[in-house]
């Protein structure tokens, strides 16, 4: 049989064209990662740009007359009676004296109002510090108001009438004396790693929801990682092909996709109505939170032991072991990069999640620091929202700073998920 | 065709028993659902003999040496029929454990399949899973003696802690039968040792084999006619699931007795 096809000639307008698409797909794609970028700077360079401000905070030196008498009458010296004493008046009179002249109770509330309506813990925490300087005058920096700390960050112009200002042309003049006098300071903001929720911008701090982000993700990891991988094992190693797993599976595909929040109606009903847990306790929120992770752990690690190729199964049950054996020697480490994987995205979306923890009163204003899994709590997603939702201006660089939390929460726990990885990877 | 009618009864030709057998198979029926691999299979496998399975793809002949330790046990819906024994008793309806006959019959597989191990922990896993060491020199001695079996002893002895994936596939495929080795198997089933390794690691291994045949008896799938004469001592021909013939490698390559056989042999198909 003789062959009449004519040698290759490629078309040239075909080549151009194909040369032409392939160039255009590799545009295209790098248009579109550039514009994840883009918006991704864009997005870091918004929250960063409103939210570094709240990691300083403006203080006010105060010449404060520390009497003995009225701090300590009995002279004890002792730490418990220094704390009781009350530094409120001592404070304001230092005020009274910085500003001599002052008269009407208008204007002593508003000077009063200069300095941060828990400034007199400064002062406390000044002299228990030194308890020396009970019955001399110190120079104690307290915390100014939100007001006067979003002026000195630039929040609030000048240069506008003062019927639209927060800070009055009178308290202006006061600060504008102080300033001049080289009493106005900005320091780091300790309180705000240190402190739980509060009304106050100016005393608000992240540590609540950190706290009771950890708490929870804890009970989170504890119940959905061992019930999720278990599972998943089964399901791939051990469980026969039939109506029931198919069942099953089509199930767990399905409960990764159904909404939050009906986990939060979930948990309501079971744990806190029939279980009777406590509301808004970090144990609830964990356990809801795993009923929704369980689905993707699941599916991660089914597909992570599903990549194991067969042929080390083979060998391993080849060589005499059992399936349990093989599974937990030999398929279980392999699979591990993607298990973990899996668990830290997870985890991640829990660490996010905020609506079904509305459903068992996990949003809530709670100023206390959880010391334990049952006490009230809330967690970082609804602190930002919480604040989010807050009138006073110097909330809005505290929403900022909350939102750079939790992703340097999430960065913290990516970085975690790749060093595990790297631990337990193993060449082929 | 005129090999058609023999279909009808799956007749064997010639010599399905041997004086010495140590394994007998009989009528072994496999069915993969409703499509049935293996028909009747009547064949004894000598003690300390290399019995090879010859046979165009999709025979059965693989089939069969995974129901010898009954590694068909973890594919979904394989069913065995029929009656094979090692040393007189029944593998599939006595009871018997399948972990532990798989520790007595070892079995190396086609593609080289050491775990991501250390060459050292890939031989010390078997002895360490059944507990035949019961110290570390012991072990240790076990390794080196599994793999001077082996003839790899010389090339890996500096690096045992290295992983046992990093080495070439006709080294990782003399791993893979020092592991098997290393528990004291009785049988050692190889499915198609060779097939992906170049003619010089090719070589090597068939050296390997019959220096094992006379510590253990090995049963040999291989599609290479001539690496089932050289290295076989009898020879099972299967096509469609039936075993056509069986007899002594010397034997069923000069005088077939069955047209499939003569076919297949001569190259006519397969």
């Amino acid at each position: 049989m003789t062959d009449n096809t004519p040698p290759l000639k490629i078309n040239p307008t075909l080549l151009k064209r194909r040369n032409a698409a392939e160039k255009r797909f590799r545009f295209y794609g790098l248009a579109a990662v550039m514009t994840a970028v883009l918006v991704l700077c864009l997005l870091l360079t918004s929250i960063i740009s409103k939210g570094y401000t709240a990691f300083q905070q403006t203080y006010i030196l105060v010449d404060i007359r520390l009497d003995a008498e009225s701090i300590d009458p009995k002279g004890t010296k002792r730490v418990e009676d220094l704390a009781a004493a009350s530094y409120k008046g001592l404070l304001r009179n230092a005020l009274r004296e910085q500003f001599p002249g002052i008269e009407g109770r208008k204007a002593k509330r508003s000077l009063y109002g200069l300095v941060g309506s828990a400034a007199d813990f400064d002062v406390r925490d000044a002299v228990l510090d030194n308890p020396k300087l009970v019955g001399t005058t110190a120079t104690i920096a307290v915390k100014s108001s939100d007001d006067v700390d979003s002026f000195y960050k630039g929040y609030i112009p000048r240069d506008v009438p003062e019927s639209n200002r927060k800070i009055k042309d009178r308290e202006l003049a006061w600060l504008d004396t102080l300033a001049a006098d080289d009493r106005i300071v900005k320091k780091f903001n300790v309180d705000f790693f240190t402190n739980g929720d509060s009304r106050e911008p100016e005393e608000a701090g992240i540590l609540g929801a950190v706290v009771g982000s950890l708490y929870t993700l804890a009970i989170t990891l504890a119940l959905c990682f061992p019930i999720g991988v278990l599972t998943a094992i089964y399901l791939e190693e051990f469980a026969p092909t039939n109506k029931w797993t198919d069942l099953i599976e089509v199930n767990i595909n399905n409960l990764a996709a159904v909404p939050s929040i009906v986990f939060g109606l979930l948990g309501l009903a079971i744990f806190l109505n029939f279980m009777g847990l406590p509301r808004s306790a970090p144990i609830v929120g964990g356990m809801v939170l795993a009923l929704m992770t369980l689905p993707t752990i699941i599916i991660a690690s089914r597909a992570a032991l599903k990549a194991v190729p067969p042929s080390i199964r083979e060998a391993a049950l080849g060589i005499g072991a059992s399936r349990m054996q093989t599974v937990f020697h030999h398929v279980l480490p392999l699979a591990m990069p993607g298990i973990l994987t899996g668990t830290i995205l997870g985890m991640a979306q829990a660490l996010g999640e905020t609506a079904p923890l509305l459903m068992i009163g996990m949003v809530a204003f709670i100023a206390d620091i959880p010391g334990s899994m049952s006490d009230a709590a809330t967690v970082l997603p609804v602190q930002i929202y919480l604040w989010a939702d807050s009138p006073e201006r110097g909330f809005v660089e505290k929403t900022s700073a909350a939102i750079m939390i939790l992703l340097a929460f999430l960065v913290v726990m990516n970085a975690i998920a790749v060093i595990l990885r790297k631990r337990f990877e193993r060449r082929w | 065709m005129s090999y058609a009618m023999d279909m009808q009864n799956y007749t064997t030709q010639s010599e399905t028993a041997t004086s010495e057998p140590k394994i007998t198979a009989r009528d072994v029926n496999v069915f993969y659902g409703a499509s049935q691999a293996l028909k009747s299979i009547q064949l004894d496998i000598g003690a300390n003999e290399v019995t090879s399975l010859i046979g165009p793809s999709g025979c059965g002949k693989s089939t069969f040496l995974r129901c010898l330790n009954r590694m068909n046990d973890v594919i979904e819906n394989c069913t065995v029929e029929g009656r094979i024994s090692l040393d007189g008793v029944d593998l599939y309806n006595s009871g018997l454990d399948p972990v532990l006959l798989r520790a007595r019959v070892g079995m190396v597989f086609q593609k080289p399949n050491p775990f991501p191990k250390s060459i050292f922990d890939n031989i010390a896993y078997g002895p360490r899973l059944h507990g035949t060491v019961s110290n570390k020199d012991e072990l240790d001695e076990r390794v080196e003696k599994s793999l001077r079996r082996a003839g790899l002893w010389e090339e890996v002895k500096d690096r045992l802690d290295k992983p046992g994936t990093g080495l070439s596939g006709g080294q990782q495929q003399r791993l893979c039968i020092a592991r098997a080795i290393a528990i004291n198997p009785e049988v050692i089933l190889m499915d198609e040792p060779c097939s992906a390794l170049d003619p010089i690691a090719t070589a090597k291994i068939e050296e390997l084999i019959d220096e094992l045949r006379e510590r253990f008896t090995i049963v040999i799938v291989t599609h290479s006619m001539q690496q089932a004469a050289r290295v076989s001592q009898r020879t099972a021909f299967f096509h469609l699931g039936e075993l056509v013939e069986v007899g002594e490698t010397d034997r069923l390559f000069t005088s077939p007795q069955d047209d499939r056989t003569q076919g297949y042999i001569t190259g006519r198909f397969g």
